[in-house]
């Protein structure tokens, strides 16, 4: 049974869409807001706005996090940025720019509506954080400073030193912990979604577990919304927090909710490099760096292990610059990553095992002074200096492209809700924005923009126009759900095999780096297929989870986790298979241009690719909402 | 490298604990701390153990989730450093290394390494914010802020709320974490209308948690990964006398509470 992708964009002028569909939407009168229960999953930027907003308007709101605390979201990780087209400069911003840039930097597979509305709230956020008390760079004068980002040659990024997702994390968590006192919003912290409950096709709660505890128990509510951010770490290693995973939209998909662009992720092009096998994570090193830093290899291989600083200045190839000579080293991330892996591919790669490029300040330096460098920059050459043990205003900073951001994820209309009836998703965790790529600074917008601005009207929407029937814990729907959360919890335990969960985990990262990383093919594609449900067999045959159910036990959380990764990493080389075409961070090296660009399908892949989960052993049914564009004009993406 | 580690173990929080030994054998300078825990683990899991229980997330020095007392030093020898960016190229081939969680008695251990923090989200509940719903904010360039305050309002917001003051402390004290978060909002002109309203009810909230009083000693600082400066200790006194006496002089004038 196909899916019904209804995207419910509302009729009329681009620019008069949002206001219009505000206007048109179902109200919740004040009083009746208060009879009415939202579960908000996730406490990052998306989630922890949500709940905070709907609380202030008057709902009953459920929080919950699998951190000790809302404050430790993902998001609090993200360095450089937030864009929003408030023009402060006089650059020749404009909602209409940033609208446009975002589309073009998505390589045209995402839908216009949406991404108009989303820079038209971008400029509202900046006005929320500021009265928050968020403490964005000011210039001597006291006005907001800008820096720019990738993908775009106007200054739109506000930034808080290399520490924005943080501080625009904490004003959403200190107006939710406003709203916990406030006695609006119950919070659960150490608690995780391991299941939807879907109550007569409409998402009703949700079933949790306890982490320190262990106990497992429904949660109900009105509506339910995930912010649980994306899926990166299917592999493995990535610029994600250690415990950020795919469970609770993986979950949702099972009970019925399509999932969008899987294939879609983004591979960011400055990252600290792999340094060994005993590596857990990779840190990223803000783009912002590249206002200032030059990207460069040495131009002949031979000089590839020498010191960068005996590589004189003729014998450097700035291969960004040479490449796309108007946007530089401000290239997009897809684009910059691409052109990384391929100078490494062809033995200039610099650092341990040649997969290193330098990202080199020098010339910055020189013209501005090491002062003003660490002004900008300090914190991340600290951080820098602290893992590699090199002194970036010395020597050359040594980067590499790692998996950072997933543009894909549940599909949901233009109100954030996803096919089952008052499932809502928001921020990384939906598919909505960002099409084939994300610019720099636009997930923090997002996030917020999701939050803050959308959700709080399109849920009193649904809530407004729909009659709810009461549900309770002796629902069939909600026992069943609870009992085979509490199956498989005994299952993963009842193992007892000899592999730990961090070595499936490894090796299933290893065949999506490989298979499913910066270039696809339809050969290793299929060989990813073969793999994977070997892997995902081995798994369940052979895993090691020691202790019990019943207290903390990080095993246990963590292999859960990855079991839910070895089926989402099946779907996500399906859908790069199915996807005969190239764009944004999915590159197949069947369809490229002749200078190795990406090159789209516009008359066969110009629309979303939904699946649909069929059944344990079957192959998922992939539905198409076909993307329309009324006022942009597919072009090939050019930043030369 | 090969280290000895002497760990904290405990099941539970009402079980009682102790130190245990553990090799921890190919441990490569350029490890993190973490990353090594993780070898000791993995060979633990091997052999059916339950591994060491930590609390980490994002392993870039900013979630603040990480935290242990290394060889009784809070967050280990590296100074402005977090335990998850410690790397053990700070450490020789043959030490011992004593790893235990942070000791506070608001602070009750869960389980090994890992213990509840909830009292500081507590804090910032009673107060630690300004309190503007979303929506109908005036442009953001309508409210100047000179740079320094913007400057020093960041390097008190840089908190990363790992409760190390806390553990570092004689007195288990959290006043560098709540008077980081009163300057953050209090060098700000956005925060002004609530400035002393929430002195008074952040540091009357540190009370009803059980932490300990400041008595300056200053641990806290060097503790700190962000290296935030207990100067910021003294605004928040400052600003705490100054509520206290207005709320005075306010329940004076209007003739007691109500």
């Amino acid at each position: 049974m196909a899916v019904e992708l209804k995207s419910r964009i509302p009729a009329g002028p681009l620019p008069e869409k949002w206001d219009r569909h505000r206007f048109e939407m179902k109200l919740v009168n004040p009083a009746n807001k208060r009879k009415y229960t939202v579960i908000v999953v996730g406490s990052g930027l998306a989630g922890g706005a949500a709940a905070a907003t709907l609380s202030e308007l008057g709902y009953n709101v459920r929080c919950y996090c699998y951190q000790d605390s809302p404050r430790r979201a993902h998001s609090i990780a993200a360095q450089g940025g937030i864009n929003a087209a408030k023009n402060y400069q006089n650059d020749g911003d404009s909602i209409q720019r940033l609208f446009y840039d975002t589309i073009k930097g998505g390589d045209f597979r995402s839908r216009e509506g949406n991404v108009y509305r989303l820079a038209q709230i971008s400029v509202n956020i900046i006005d929320q954080c500021v009265a928050q008390g968020v403490p964005f760079a000011r210039e001597y004068g006291g006005l907001l400073a800008n820096r720019s980002f990738g993908g775009a040659q106007v200054s739109r990024t506000f930034y808080a030193r290399g520490q924005t997702g943080q501080q625009l994390l904490l004003g959403a968590y200190q107006a939710l912990e406003k709203e916990i006192h406030r006695g609006g919003v119950k919070m659960f912290p150490r608690t995780e979604m391991l299941d939807l409950i879907v109550v007569n096709g409409r998402a009703r709660g949700i079933v949790v577990r306890d982490e320190v505890t262990g106990k497992i128990e429904p949660h109900l509510a009105d509506a339910v919304v995930l912010a649980t951010g994306g899926y990166g770490n299917v592999f493995y290693l990535s610029t994600n927090a250690k415990g950020c995973n795919a469970t609770a939209i993986w979950r949702a998909h099972k009970r019925g909710a399509a999932f969008a662009n899987p294939c879609f992720t983004q591979i960011h092009p400055t990252c600290i490099p792999v340094a060994g096998e005993h590596q857990s994570k990779l840190t990223l090193m803000s783009e912002s760096l590249r206002n200032d830093g030059r990207v460069w290899v040495p131009k002949r291989k031979e000089d590839a292990g020498k010191s960068p600083l005996d590589v004189p200045e003729q014998d450097r190839d700035y291969y960004l610059e040479r490449k796309y000579p108007s946007f530089g080293n401000l290239s997009p991330r897809d684009i910059a990553s691409r052109a990384a892996k391929e100078v490494c591919d062809e033995g200039r790669g610099v650092g341990p095992g040649g997969r290193g490029v330098y990202l080199d300040f020098a010339d910055a330096i020189k013209r501005l002074g090491e002062n003003a460098i660490r002004e900008r920059y300090g914190n991340l050459f600290e951080m820098y200096q602290r893992i590699t043990d090199e002194n970036p205003y010395k020597v050359p900073m040594r980067i590499y492209p790692a998996v950072h951001y997933t543009m894909g994820g549940l599909w949901v209309d233009y109100n954030l809700m996803s096919n089952i009836p008052g499932l809502h998703v928001a921020g990384e965790a939906n598919f909505s924005d960002h099409g084939a790529n994300r610019l720099g600074a636009s997930a923090l917008m997002q996030g917020l923009a999701d939050g803050y601005f959308v959700l709080p009207n399109t849920l009193g929407d649904y809530l407004g126009s729909t009659k709810l029937e009461p549900v309770n814990v002796d629902d069939a729907a909600v026992k069943s759900a609870v009992a085979e959360v509490a199956e498989r919890t005994r299952r993963l335990l009842a193992v007892k095999g000899k592999r730990t969960v961090a070595s499936f985990h490894r090796e299933l990262g290893r065949i999506m780096w490989e298979y499913c990383g910066m270039a696809r093919s339809a050969e290793g594609l299929r060989k990813a297929l073969e793999l994977i449900p070997a892997l995902r067999a081995e798994f369940w045959r052979d895993v090691m989870v020691p202790g019990e159910g019943a207290d903390l036990n990080q095993t246990l959380e963590h292999a859960g986790r990855v079991a839910d990764f070895l089926e989402l990493g099946e779907l996500m080389c399906r859908d790069a298979l199915h996807r005969e075409e190239s764009c944004g961070g999915h590159f197949r090296v069947e369809h490229q241009t002749p200078d190795g660009e990406a090159k789209r399908d516009d008359e066969h892949f110009a629309y979303v690719a939904a699946w649909e989960y069929a059944g344990e052993g079957q192959a998922p049914i992939l539905n198409k909402e076909p993307l329309v564009y009324e006022n942009i004009k597919l072009s090939q993406r050019s930043y030369k | 490298m090969q280290l000895t580690l002497k760990v904290w173990r405990q099941p539970g929080p009402n079980a009682e604990g102790g130190l245990q030994e553990y090799q921890a054998t190919d441990i490569s300078p350029d490890m993190s701390f973490l990353e090594m825990l993780d070898v000791v683990n993995e060979k633990l899991i091997e052999r059916g153990e339950v591994p060491i229980a930590f609390d980490h997330d994002c392993r870039e020095g900013i979630c603040g989730s990480c935290g242990m007392m290394i060889n009784g030093v809070a967050h280990g020898p590296m100074k402005g450093t977090a335990t998850c960016q410690l790397h053990m190229r700070s450490f020789k081939d043959g030490d011992t290394v004593v790893i235990e969680p942070w000791r506070a008695r608001a602070f009750p251990v869960i389980k090994d390494l890992v213990v509840n923090r909830g009292a500081l989200d507590r804090i910032v509940a009673a107060g630690g914010y300004i309190s503007v719903s979303t929506g109908g904010a005036k442009d953001a360039n309508s409210i100047p802020v000179p740079k320094v305050d913007a400057d020093r309002s960041m390097d008190a917001a840089a908190c990363i709320g790992c409760g190390a003051c806390v553990a570092a402390c004689p007195n288990g004290s959290a006043s560098l974490f709540t008077s980081a978060k009163l300057s953050h909002l209090g060098l700000l002109p956005q925060g002004q209308p609530e400035r002393y309203r929430r002195a008074l009810k952040m540091v009357a909230q540190m009370d009803i948690e059980s932490f300990g009083g400041c008595t300056l000693f200053g641990e806290c600082q060097e503790a700190c990964p962000k290296e935030i400066s207990i100067d910021f200790i003294s605004r928040m006194n400052r600003d705490f006398l100054v509520a206290s006496v207005r709320a005075q002089a306010d329940s004076a004038r209007s003739g007691g509470d109500g």
